[in-house]
Order: C-alpha cells, then sequence, then structure tokens
C-alpha cells in the first residue's frame, strides 16, 4: 500500500464529489434528452480559460488565478447554451446541427486564443492545456476542497428542485399549463450542468467532462424504473467512478486521472448494460424466456 | 515572404486546409440533412484508439496502419452506438456521448502509456491538428509549379485530402438520386429498390474516411466545424438540394482558404511575432458566416423572419 | 407568502355571467401559415363542448393558445373573466398521447402526483395527502392497483387514463382535452365518458377535442365547428347541418353524419 500524502487524499474526494454532483445533474440532462448540449458546453469553455487568463494578465494577476479562469469557463459555456437555443428555436436548422456548429466554432475560437495566449511572454500560459484533458497533479488541497464544497452545493440544488426538474423533463407542456417557468427551470438545470462542468475542468478535462454526466445516469437507467432510485444510483456511479479513477492515476504510473475516470465509468455502463436488473440485456432476457414459458403452458392442457 | 517560403509552408497547408474543407462540407450537407450531425463529432472523437493502435503497430508515423486503425475505431464506433441505442434503449444523443467517450478515453490512456515508451504522439494535436507542420520540399519558385510532376511531391496530407474529395465527389455525383431520397424518405427509398441501410452504411463509412483523411492535418475540431458550418449555412439560403451542395463548396472553399489567411498569414503580415492556430481561425471564420446567414439570410433568417411576423401580425 | 398571494388570485367559478373561457380576435400562425386567424369565441358556462374540425383546422392549436402553449400573433384568451396567466390554478389539461417519453422513469402514481404539482409551492416536496389526492384520481380511473407501474408498461388506454387522472388531480374548474377518446379501447371509452359526465355534474366546464363527428351528439352537449376560424356553433342537433358541416369539411362533409 503505498503511503497516501494529504493532498492526494483531498484530491481523491474531491473527485467522488464531482461524480457524485455529474451523475445526479447529469441524469436530468440525459431524460430531457440534452446529453449532446453539455458537450458543446465543456468544449465551449476553452476560449472563457483563456479570455479568463487574459483578463487575469491585464488586471496583473500573476500567473493563473483559478477563480478568474473558471469564470470565464462558465461565461462562454453559458454563452454556447444560449446560443444553441437561439439557433434552434430561430432558424430552420435541427438541434444536432446547432450543437455541432457551436462546439466546434468556439472550441475553434478557444484554440485561436490559446495560440495567443501561449505568444504571450507571460508565465502560467502553459497551464491552460491542462484543462484539455485535466490533470489533478495540477491542483492544491485548498482548489481541491473549494471545488469539491461547490459539487456538494450543486447536488444538493438537484436534490431542492427534484419535482421541478422531474415534471419539465417528463412533460413540459404540461408544467407550463401549471404555471411553472420551464424555459427557467431549463435554465437553472443548465446552470448547473455548467457548475459541474466547471467544476471538473481540473480534473477530468473539458474534453471529457461530458462522460461523467451522461455514462453513469444512462447506466443507472438499467437498474431501475423509478427517477429518485435512477438519480441516486447515478450519483453512486458516478462517485465511484471519481473516486476508483482518481485512485487508480495516483497510485499508476501514466495513468491520467481524467481518462481513467471515463473509462471507470465506461466499465461500469458496460456492466449495467448487462447485468441491470430493471432493463440489463441478462433480465431483459430471462423475463422474456419466462413469459413464452407461461403464454405456452397456458395453452397446454 | 519568399516565393519559396509560401510554396514550402504557405501553399501545402492551404491545400490541404481547402481540401479538408471542401470534403467535410460535401458529407456535412447529407450530416445536417438527416439530422445526424453529431455524427462527425462522434466518430473524430472514437477515431483515437484506432489511431495510436496503428502507429503502435507500425512503430512509427506511417499513413495506412494510423487511416485503417482509424477506419477500424470509427466503425466499431458507429457499430456500439447503435447497439447501445437499439439493444441498451438509450436515446441516441446519450449513446453517442457514452460511446466516444469512452473509445476517447482509452485512446488518450494508451497514448499516456505509450509515452513511456518514447511514443511520439500528442492527444492535442488530435484535437486542433498540425495544419502548420504540412511542408511541402519539392519545388522551390513558383515557375516550378507548371511542372505536373512536381504536384505529385505534394505532403502527404494535403495529397489524401485532394484524392478523398474527388472520390468523395464521384460518389455523391453518381448516387446523388440515392443519397436524396434515402435522406429524404427512408421507407419511400426502401419500398423503390434503394437501400436506406445500404445508404446510411455508405453515408458513416464516407464520413469516416473524410474524417481521418482531414484531422491530421487539421484535427478534429476543424472536421466537426466544416462537416456542419458549410453545409448549414447553404441550407439556410436556399431550398433546392443541388444548390445547397454547390453553395456549401463555395462556402467550405471560401472558410478554408480565407481562414487559413487570417490566422496563419495575416498576423505575420501586421508584424505580430506568432500567427495564430489556423485550424482554429478557419473554424471561426466557418462560425462567423454561419452567424451572418443566421442573421440577414433573405428567407430564413432571423431578421426576415421578424419582418414576415410582423407583417402577418399586422395583417390578421 | 408566494403561495398565499396565488390563493389571493383564486376566484370562485361560476359567478354570475361569467363565461369560463373567452377568446378575442385569436390569430395563430406555425412559421409563415396562419392556423387560426380572428377566433373568437365565449363558451357556454354549462354541458360538456366538442371541438370538431379537419384535419389542420386548428383544434388542436386552439386548445394550446388558450393554455398558453403557443404564442398568439394576436388576440387574448380569458379565463373566468380574467387573463390566462392569472388563472392557471383553474386550467387543467389532457394532452395527446403521442406527446411525451414513454422510457421516462416514472410510475402511473407519479404521472398523476404532478397534476398535484400546481398547489405545492417551489422546492417543496410531495406531501402524503398530496401522494393520497392522487392516488383517488388514479382509483376513479379504475387503475389504483397499476399504480407502481413503469408509465410506458401500460397498455394505451391505460395510459391515457393516467393523463386523465392526472388531469383530476389538478381539482381544475376547466378542463381542455386533445382527443381524449382517440385509437381507445372499449374500458377507456367508458371510463373517460364517466369522468366528463362527473366533470360536468360537478359544474366544471370541460372542452375536448373530437374527431368522431358520430358520437358528438351522444355525448356532448355544445358543439363548435373550426376550420381556421368558427364556423358555426351551438348545440349537436342546431349545428351539425348538411350546410355548416359542407362548410367545415369540404364537400365529403356531408357524408359525414352517416
Amino acid at each position: 500500500m503505498p503511503d497516501i500524502g494529504f493532498n492526494t487524499l483531498v484530491v481523491l474526494l474531491g473527485a467522488t464529489a464531482l461524480g457524485i454532483a455529474a451523475g445526479t445533474v447529469g441524469t436530468f440532462m440525459v431524460l430531457r434528452r440534452r446529453a449532446l448540449v453539455s458537450d458543446a458546453l465543456s468544449h465551449a469553455t476553452l476560449p472563457g480559460l483563456a479570455l479568463g487568463f487574459l483578463a487575469g494578465v491585464a488586471l496583473g494577476i500573476e500567473g493563473r488565478s483559478l477563480p478568474m479562469l473558471l469564470l470565464g469557463a462558465a461565461v462562454t459555456g453559458v454563452l454556447a447554451v444560449l446560443a444553441i437555443q437561439a439557433i434552434a428555436r430561430w432558424t430552420r436548422l435541427p438541434e444536432d446541427a446547432a450543437i455541432g456548429a457551436v462546439l466546434s466554432v468556439f472550441f475553434g475560437v478557444g484554440v485561436v486564443l490559446l495560440s495567443v495566449v501561449q505568444g504571450l511572454p507571460t508565465a502560467g500560459a502553459a497551464g491552460l492545456k491542462t484543462f484539455l484533458f485535466g490533470q489533478t497533479a495540477a491542483m492544491s488541497a485548498a482548489e481541491a476542497t473549494a471545488l469539491a464544497a461547490l459539487a456538494v452545493v450543486a447536488a444538493a440544488a438537484v436534490g431542492v428542485l427534484f419535482k421541478e426538474l422531474r415534471l419539465v423533463a417528463f412533460d413540459e407542456g404540461f408544467a407550463r399549463v401549471q404555471g411553472w417557468p420551464a424555459g427557467r427551470i431549463d435554465l437553472m438545470l443548465m446552470g448547473l450542468v455548467t457548475l459541474v462542468t466547471v467544476i471538473g475542468l481540473q480534473t477530468v478535462g473539458l474534453v471529457l467532462i461530458i462522460a461523467l454526466l451522461i455514462t453513469p445516469a444512462a447506466a443507472a437507467r438499467f437498474w431501475t424504473e423509478r427517477l429518485e432510485r435512477m438519480t441516486g444510483i447515478a450519483a453512486g456511479i458516478g462517485g465511484l467512478s471519481g473516486g476508483i479513477g482518481a485512485a487508480l492515476s495516483a497510485a499508476l504510473p501514466d495513468m491520467p486521472a481524467g481518462a481513467v475516470i471515463v473509462l471507470v465509468a465506461t466499465t461500469f455502463f458496460l456492466a449495467s448494460l448487462l447485468f441491470g436488473t430493471a432493463r440489463g440485456l441478462i433480465a431483459l432476457r430471462i423475463r422474456r424466456g419466462r413469459m413464452r414459458h407461461t403464454l405456452l403452458d397456458g395453452v397446454g392442457p | 515572404m519568399s516565393a519559396q517560403e509560401f510554396i514550402a509552408i504557405d501553399l501545402p497547408a492551404l491545400l490541404a486546409a481547402l481540401f479538408a474543407c471542401l470534403s467535410c462540407a460535401l458529407v456535412g450537407n447529407f450530416l445536417v440533412l438527416r439530422r445526424q450531425s453529431l455524427l462527425g463529432d462522434a466518430v473524430s472523437h472514437a477515431v483515437l484508439p484506432g489511431i495510436v493502435a496503428g502507429f503502435l503497430v507500425a512503430g512509427s508515423r506511417e499513413t495506412i496502419p494510423m487511416v485503417v486503425g482509424a477506419l477500424g475505431a470509427a466503425l466499431v464506433a458507429v457499430l456500439l452506438i447503435e447497439l447501445v441505442r437499439r439493444v441498451g434503449k438509450v436515446e441516441s444523443g446519450a449513446a453517442m456521448g457514452v460511446v466516444f467517450t469512452g473509445l476517447f478515453a482509452l485512446g488518450v490512456l494508451m497514448i499516456e502509456q505509450g509515452a513511456a515508451r518514447s511514443v511520439d504522439l500528442d492527444a492535442d494535436c488530435v484535437l486542433y491538428g498540425q495544419l502548420e507542420d504540412v511542408i511541402w520540399l519539392g519545388p522551390t519558385r513558383f515557375a516550378d509549379l507548371a511542372d505536373p510532376a512536381v504536384w505529385l511531391t505534394l505532403p502527404r496530407e494535403a495529397m489524401q485530402l485532394i484524392v478523398v474529395f474527388a472520390i468523395g465527389l464521384l460518389l455523391v455525383w453518381a448516387f446523388f438520386k440515392e443519397l436524396t431520397i434515402a435522406s429524404f424518405d427512408p421507407g419511400l427509398a426502401d419500398t423503390v429498390g434503394v437501400s436506406s441501410a445500404l445508404v446510411q452504411t455508405a453515408l458513416v463509412v464516407l464520413t469516416a474516411v473524410v474524417t481521418v483523411a482531414a484531422f491530421e492535418a487539421v484535427g478534429s475540431i476543424l472536421v466537426i466545424a466544416m462537416l456542419i458550418c458549410p453545409a448549414a449555412t447553404a441550407r439556410l439560403l436556399t431550398d433546392r438540394l443541388g444548390t445547397q451542395m454547390r453553395l456549401s463548396l463555395l462556402i467550405g472553399g471560401v472558410t478554408g482558404i480565407g481562414g487559413y489567411a487570417l490566422g496563419a498569414m495575416l498576423p505575420v503580415w501586421l508584424g505580430a511575432e506568432n500567427a495564430v492556430n489556423a485550424a482554429g481561425s478557419i473554424a471561426t471564420l466557418g462560425g462567423v458566416i454561419l452567424t451572418l446567414a443566421i442573421l440577414f439570410a433573405p428567407r430564413y433568417g432571423a431578421l426576415a423572419r421578424r419582418r414576415r411576423d410582423a407583417d402577418l401580425g399586422m395583417e390578421a | 407568502m408566494l403561495q398565499r398571494l396565488r390563493d389571493l388570485d383564486f376566484m370562485p367559478p361560476r359567478e354570475a355571467g361569467v363565461s369560463p373561457l373567452v377568446v378575442r380576435d385569436l390569430t395563430v400562425a406555425y412559421h409563415r401559415t396562419p392556423v387560426l386567424r380572428r377566433v373568437n369565441w365565449t363558451a357556454p358556462s354549462s354541458g360538456l363542448i366538442a371541438v370538431c374540425g379537419p384535419n389542420g383546422a386548428g383544434k388542436s392549436t386552439l386548445i394550446k393558445a388558450c393554455l398558453g402553449l403557443v404564442r398568439p400573433l394576436a388576440g387574448t384568451v380569458e379565463v373566468f373573466g380574467r387573463p390566462l396567466a392569472r388563472q392557471r390554478r383553474l386550467v387543467g389539461y389532457v394532452p395527446q398521447r403521442e406527446s411525451v417519453d414513454w422510457e421516462f422513469p416514472v410510475s402511473a402514481l407519479d404521472v398523476v402526483a404532478m397534476g398535484r404539482y400546481g398547489l405545492i409551492g417551489w422546492g417543496r416536496r410531495v406531501s402524503k395527502a398530496h401522494r393520497q389526492a392522487a392516488m383517488d384520481a388514479l382509483d376513479r380511473v379504475g387503475l389504483a392497483d397499476l399504480a407502481d407501474r413503469q408509465i410506458g408498461q401500460l397498455s394505451g388506454g391505460q395510459q391515457q387514463r393516467v393523463f386523465l387522472a392526472r388531469a383530476l388531480a389538478q381539482e381544475a374548474q376547466l378542463y381542455f382535452m386533445d382527443e381524449p377518446l382517440a385509437g381507445v379501447d372499449a374500458a377507456t371509452e367508458q371510463a373517460v365518458l364517466d369522468v366528463l359526465r362527473e366533470l360536468d355534474a360537478q359544474g366544471r366546464t370541460v372542452i375536448c377535442v373530437h374527431h368522431d363527428l358520430q358520437t358528438v351528439a351522444d355525448t356532448f352537449d355544445h358543439v363548435l365547428l373550426l376550420n381556421g376560424g368558427v364556423v358555426a356553433e351551438g348545440s349537436p342537433a342546431t349545428t351539425l347541418t348538411p350546410d355548416n358541416l359542407r362548410a367545415t369539411y369540404g364537400a365529403r362533409g356531408q357524408g359525414l353524419m352517416g
């Protein structure tokens, strides 16, 4: 057993909290059929990171200032979501085209800004690249603690708004008939997704954070037909993925935390697809066999 | 800047960018029409493990193993997405997300593990390409370009994109009727003897080939941008598919050349020390052109629509 | 506090002379085509009401505009004498069955309980009393024993009844239903008709989009013929005349009454 330092332990707990928040929030993104909107959101944080860095330089902050970077990331992420909604609503282009266009164009702008930042004679610019694929080693204990606290807030917010999120995800028209501001509830959900994405930038990276939002939720669906349980299971799978992935990455050489966390989540997904008790392939096969049995026995003498 | 510099550095990159944009725009028309725009997103991420595998097998950056690996990974990804969607009854967006992130993560892990064995690959360059590294060391003067033989020495990245575009154009031209009917009404296509499943598979393969050919030079993000932006822009400008395809190629070409000029050449002319990333600036220009169309397209633009709604309201 | 204010908004229905629904100059367009043009209609204050018309006549659009689900180009909708936005709690809705995701992880009871959400404030949980009210509504449509079944695992008719139960759980005064009798089995048809009559007997207003002209007179007291605008309205006997049907459905309209 290698000696786990205090820093590693905090990062581990932070990754677990991130996974729990992502699983909880992601459940509603998947059910709302917005899974890939969050992909656009996370890619769109890149220009924000670069702008946050440039703003920091302009304000005379030495090196990289995490709050500044994450604020920039959140701003451009939200802009991207609004752009997708505007395109899907006001033009004849389908939503998937809007998602793809916004994702790639925002990321393109981010790449341009990144190359501008790297041309500057300022220190710390190279650190921006760690946000692409995440790098837990770059995290201080204080940062990890703050991010974990934010993750808990995001998960708790889903708990408080559970009824509203369920209603809008299931039947938006009915929600509006009852006078719920469906648009604003959607925005709150996107706000929570933004929060989770921004928190996850350092751990998992902006290219793969979407996996932590989608995969645990999609896996959880195989185990239950009830939303309450699905949310809980998704939180569990997300938390375990974060924790196990971060631990593996810390314990073994050449294991990038983001990729390992995502692969652990993918493994959970595959296991759920096969063994899930509600909709897993094996359960389905058994149930179908049993039904055939009863039907055939029923017509017998 | 001397002619030699232009021919060695900018010309091959321009050609690579141009034909990457043209190839993507060509295929993109059908993706946008069929609401499969995100196929390019999924495929361009999912090819990573295949590329790394091809690289590890060959031990160097040779085209054939990497392209074979990438194509294999792309097909595996598409099959897995269908499997998860159909068998697991997972909504298609989520199915895509689960599959391509898993494969991409696998690729990243393989790169990191390989890096210990001094594998010279970088996950970053998969995202935004190495257009700046496409160098042509053959001709040195513009006059040399008149010799057809010299064109055969074009760098591999540019060459393979020209070939892919030519093949794609030929296929789309030959099977335009089938592609159109299968995109518009798969059921009808099946009844008149055009297998919509076959068309779908062919389109996936074509997307994968274009993606693989393009992304080494320009990166996966530019591939996604060019699959969608020119076709989407053209879609806002016309109702006829033929016109839309021609427009999208024009827009794709202008975006490729203009974006490269703005990113790689303009800053240097203006006296900046460094150029900015060309793939990024091409994607940005594609976005700017799309935004202009969204706002000002004569019939389907936001302004035209607003005006029309106002007219209707008055009349009513 | 918000709850308190909403309670003050609550107006006792059937106040002398106030119609449950008044539509004025309503014009709705999808894309470039106007679907409804200058519809003016005052719903009668008692009896079951059917909205009939050919495909594309704007029946569902009228209902959606009355519910605030589509934004009209022009015109106003008043519910019990006030703008719709202030009377949400008086309005119930049964949508067309195709409009939701049947794979969604909710049980029949969960769906019916959604009818109570309008009575519960932001961020508050569904209390036991509300769950009981939902259970009672489910019982009224004969599905109490299927309360825990996932919504997609019910038959089409049962799904329709779940939506009806959800509307009942709303305890509204004015109900809009979009083809509640389209393509349902006999048991569901009976359950729907029973509920409609019960609501009518309690003095609530029910407005249904209805497709089958032959059964209009059996069930409904009032019919609105719609084709882009109001063609005719009144009791089925006086409204479903050959002339009116031709004006609504075109030449083939005469044959529709068999």
